[in-house]
């Protein structure tokens, strides 16, 4: 039996969630006040997603780089992977905020898009 | 070969350099530094005093009533911030009195003038801000405050231009006696000099100990400074000081000539010459003492605090002169306060002295007048619109606590001697001096002074090398 | 020049005020930006997480942005960039305000205005107003400057970082450094609390293995040129370091995160009263400052935790600067003061006049303290009319409460309100 400890974002409570995980299986959930709390660990354990953030460079931009994002959330795991292959992607102004600036980010199916304009410089 | 090198951009340096460009010298003045104003200058209280501390007699009485005498002239000529505020030395027992008597005495025996002792009424009306447990003080009108970096700059500024080399980066590793003169060894090469001016404060002993068997010795006396909001520049009027008791010297309360509350200094002796951290002890022992000078000190207004070193000789007086065993080699050893009041007497004594020794004749093309940058925050309506129409760049705000425009820090980097670094348009401008201290104009600086000097922005220091701001780019530490 | 309404801000407070004065009928508005863009300091702030609340889905500052620029340009409101406001007074007839500003086109500049909404945000605490001795190397930088130099110029401030502040902008930058290839070794917090989300505690710092110490601070800076080390030291109860609890942590960078202060230069300029707590101005419930026709809204007024309660703050003020431009906002005597009870630190606004009022009244406040299963009280005089029990409160989290009109003036003449937390609750 492992145990794992979770502190929820669900509210400002931060209810601090233990789970008790036998392999793959979910054996209990103390610590949370309310269901959102086992919602909320229960992903963080089977599938845990972030969107990611970041920044790509730009050739000829009134700005260096150009902020972008993972259009919708990917596995946790793959951040690091997503931001490695983000540092080789130099893209031409102008961009348009929404422009996809890498597609399928690491066989996601999640695209990264610019989240801003970047004229030409 | 040079006539003259002169160890040292301090003020003192400075104002020896700029009474040298008067004479037909050749003149090089080595600074370790990479700007001037970067040592002992930079972090005092700015303090123009009368001098009524200094015991009769001594050098450091004589240049300080000279020196104070010459700043107003000298700070219209050079174009530098100063105002003569008037100082007390505040009395705060009646059994303390007498001691304040004395220093009127030795103020009146120094030929300080129009010194006076105020009583409680006509104190407290000149100060509403003074602790209830001041019983008497000492008032100098003729004390007054200046900006360290403004009047080092002006005259170092004013030496350029009147054909004195500066060598900055240039750290003297050793003083070599030579058949005309000395071979000043440096790490950017040796130079050849008939005479060498030893003003490198903390570090004179060393340099005045590489030529003569007279060994002298300088204890850097670290002192602990903070400064407060421009909010709070009015909370006094004069510069305060304590009267030294059996307790301690004391520490002093007073407006900056840029408006703000300084206090400070601490006085601690310390072993390495470049020991300037601040210190929890040394801050919250700076406030508790000047909570005695002022009610309620505000505290909370603090923007900064800075320690700073000064270069106390055993001997007590300033070491300014030929060193005996030395032919050629002239200290200025020793220059702690009141050094800053006394730097434009010391000058001219020091270049006396040097006349006696090596004769040159006046240039006819000596310029002493000196314009500085514009100043926009200073500027009434009229005047900002005949910069603004003269260069739009003043109309771009850069330093919004400051009021420092992209204008004015373009001046301050194509400037003779001009910045190079973050600290170096700081001192030249104010920008980065505010009550945000640079956070956001710092970014803004950077690219100005990458663009203006050709540079890319990691190669731009906040002041000397080494002190690098960027570390490279996004994603560099990203394996591949 | 002559302007009905000028804004003093382009970021999120003074484009939302546009909007809304623009969509309450006010044409002859102009906005100033000191910056090169508008949006304010959104447009460094490329994580995500605004909007939620008004947009309903997860946005980035620069997205949030956007969508109020978008809207700003398509209402046709003016504005000026890179335009800085030096001076704000009042004419001598006491009504007209005069906005004295300068930018490289126009050169300087005084705009007559009807009405003026303050929304110049806020700055961050520098490292000499928190007092941390030691050196003063290069290294050293406010959480939001390395943003800027990060997040608009793409340029790293340093490699081995530790952060001073858990406060949210602390915690997001945090993860920035991380992802953009910098170590953060360790974030410190001076409270027993951090003063950001929990989700930013856990998707900034948890996901990257990134050491949280709270109550510890920073007391000693090492290095001559550049950060080499940072001492941190565990604090007691009353905030001050423990000796013996030092800890030298080698690192070439400190970012500090720990507070914002409400950039008020101009207000003060004006006269406006301010409130000593929150370093903003003191408002009544229009937003309106001491000055009949001066508003402020957004960081300025006090620091918010979520743009989209600032966009909130901002549709309003803009919606009562078109009302006082109209002749509707009427002039009154006859103000209830909202008191900041025990447990409260302040309230926004600070005083209430029932008949300028709407049918309800946001007041927004923060605690002073974290405190769990804690009633939030109101009073009307020395007579409680509600109570609402909390699971926790903390000073990080801004609160509400919600005032009727017809509640107040069923109270009749009412002189006071305090806004108050009880523990035994």
């Amino acid at each position: 039996m492992e145990k794992r400890e979770f502190v929820c974002i669900g509210c400002p409570l931060g209810c601090a969630i233990s789970v008790d995980l036998d392999g793959e299986q979910i054996r209990a959930i103390t610590g949370n006040t309310c269901p959102r709390g086992a919602d909320y660990v229960t992903k963080e354990i089977r599938d845990p997603r972030r969107i990611v953030t970041s920044l790509v460079r730009v050739a000829q931009g009134e700005l260096p780089v150009v902020s972008v994002k993972t259009a919708g959330d990917i596995p946790k795991g793959k951040i690091r992977e997503c931001i490695r292959v983000l540092k080789k992607i130099e893209v031409q102004a102008p961009v348009q905020m929404g422009d996809v600036v890498a597609a399928d980010i690491c066989g996601t199916g999640v695209d990264v898009i610019a989240t801003r304009s970047v004229e030409k410089e | 070969m040079r006539d003259i090198i002169v160890i040292g951009a301090g003020v003192t340096g400075c104002a020896i350099a700029r009474e040298l460009a008067r004479y037909d010298w050749n003149v090089t003045v080595l600074e370790r530094a990479s700007d001037v104003c970067e040592g002992t200058s930079k972090a005092n209280s700015g303090i123009v005093h009368a001098g009524y501390d200094a015991r009769p007699g001594t050098l450091k009485a004589k240049l300080n009533v000279a020196g104070n005498a010459m700043m107003e002239q000298l700070s219209k000529e050079l174009d530098f911030p100063f105002r003569r505020n008037g100082s007390l030395v505040l009395c705060f027992a009646k059994e303390d009195r007498p001691a304040l008597e004395k220093l009127y005495a030795r103020g009146i025996e120094n030929g300080v003038k129009k010194l006076r002792i105020l009583e409680q009424e006509e104190l407290r009306a000149l100060e509403p801000n003074i602790s209830d447990h001041v019983v008497a003080a000492l008032y100098a009108p003729t004390a007054g405050i200046v900006c360290p970096f403004g009047l080092t700059i002006a005259l170092a500024e004013n030496a350029a231009v009147n054909g004195v080399e500066f060598r900055l980066n240039t750290k003297v590793r050793e003083i070599v006696r030579t058949e005309n003169g000395y071979r000043v060894i440096t790490d950017q090469g040796d130079f050849e000099s008939r005479i060498v001016i030893n003003a490198a404060g903390v570090y004179a002993d060393r340099f005045h100990n590489m030529v003569s068997r007279n060994k002298i010795q300088i204890t850097p006396r670290k002192g602990e400074y903070c400064l407060m909001d421009k909010k709070v520049g009015d909370y006094v009027h004069s510069t305060l000081f304590q009267l030294p008791t059996a307790h301690g010297k004391g520490v002093l309360v007073t407006p900056t000539v840029h408006g703000n509350l300084l206090v400070g200094p601490t006085a601690v002796a310390v072993e390495d010459a470049e020991e300037t951290k601040t210190t929890a002890e040394g801050l919250s022992d700076l406030l508790t003492r000047a909570a005695l000078s002022v009610r309620n000190l505000p505290a909370k207004q603090i923007i900064t605090s800075f320690a700073g070193l000064r270069a106390t000789e055993a001997g007590g007086d300033f070491r300014i002169g030929p060193v005996e065993d030395a032919p050629g080699f002239f200290d200025a050893a020793g220059i702690e306060s009141p050094g800053l009041t006394c730097a434009p007497a010391i000058g001219k004594y020091v270049v006396d002295q040097i006349l006696a020794y090596l004769p040159a004749a006046l240039k006819t093309d000596f310029v002493a007048e000196r314009k500085g940058i514009p100043n926009m925050a200073l500027a009434d309506a009229k005047e900002r619109q005949e910069l603004i129409r003269r260069n739009p760049l003043y109309a771009n705000v850069v330093c919004r606590c400051e009021l420092v425009t992209e204008g004015e820090i373009v001046d301050a980097i194509h400037r003779p001697l001009g910045a190079t670094t973050l600290d170096g348009v700081k001192r030249r401008t104010r920008a980065g001096m505010g009550r945000c201290q640079a956070g956001f104009c710092s970014p803004k600086t950077v690219e100005i002074l990458a663009r203006e000097l050709g540079l890319d922005p990691a190669q731009i220091t906040k002041n000397d090398p080494g002190s690098t701001l960027l570390t490279g780019a996004v994603k560099d530490g990203i394996e591949d | 020049m002559k302007k009905d309404l000028v804004i003093i801000g382009g970021g999120p407070a003074g484009l939302a005020a546009g909007i809304a004065a623009k969509q309450a009928g006010i044409d002859d508005l102009l906005i100033l930006e000191r910056d090169g863009r508008l949006g304010g300091i959104l447009n460094q702030c490329i994580h995500n997480g605004f909007g939620l609340h008004t947009f309903h889905e997860e946005l980035t500052g620069p997205e949030y942005a956007g969508r109020y620029i978008e809207k700003a340009k398509e209402l046709g409101i003016a504005y000026r960039l890179n335009t800085m406001v030096i001076d704000l007074g009042m004419d001598a007839d006491g009504r007209t305000k005069l906005v004295t500003a300068m930018n490289r086109e126009e050169g300087l500049f005084t705009i007559e205005a009807g009405a003026v909404i303050l929304a110049m945000g806020c700055r961050e605490r520098s490292r000499g107003a928190l007092n941390i001795p030691g050196y003063r190397p290069a290294g050293i930088y406010s959480a939001g400057t390395a943003q800027c130099y990060v997040n608009m110029e793409g340029r790293m401030p340093g490699k081995e970082v530790v952060i001073l502040g858990s406060g949210d902008i602390g915690l997001i930058m945090a993860r920035r450094m991380t992802l953009e290839g910098a170590k953060v070794k360790l974030v410190a917090e001076l409270m027993p609390y951090s003063g950001g989300l929990k989700r930013n505690i856990v998707q900034c710092l948890d996901d990257f293995g990134i050491p949280l110490k709270l109550s510890h601070t920073v007391v000693d800076i090492k290095g001559k040129k550049r950060v080499e080390a940072v001492t941190v030291a565990q604090v007691d109860e009353h905030l001050k370091p423990i000796p013996g609890t030092e800890e030298e942590i080698v690192c070439d960078t400190l970012l500090l995160s720990c507070g914002l202060i409400p950039e008020n230069e101009l207000s003060g300029a004006l006269g406006v009263a301010m409130n000593p707590v929150t370093n903003g101005p003191l408002v009544n419930e229009s937003l309106e400052t001491d000055h009949a026709g001066v508003f402020a809204c957004g960081n300025v007024l006090h620091v918010h935790d979520l743009v989209d309660y600032v966009s909130g703050e901002a549709t309003e003020a803009g919606e009562r600067a078109a009302a006082f431009l109209r002749g509707e906002l009427s002039q009154t005597d006859k103000e209830t003061l909202v008191k900041a009870g025990a447990g409260v630190r302040y309230t926004v606004p600070s005083r209430i006049a029932v008949d300028r009022m709407k049918a309800t009244q946001v007041v927004r406040f923060r605690v002073g303290n974290v405190y769990r299963d804690a009633a939030v009280e109101v009073w009307f005089g020395d007579k409680r009319v509600n109570s609402r029990k909390k699971k926790v409160l903390a000073p990080g989290e801004m609160e509400q409460i919600i005032l009727k009109k017809a509640d107040l003036e069923a109270a009749g003449d009412l002189s006071e309100i305090t806004i108050s937390i009880n523990e035994q609750a």
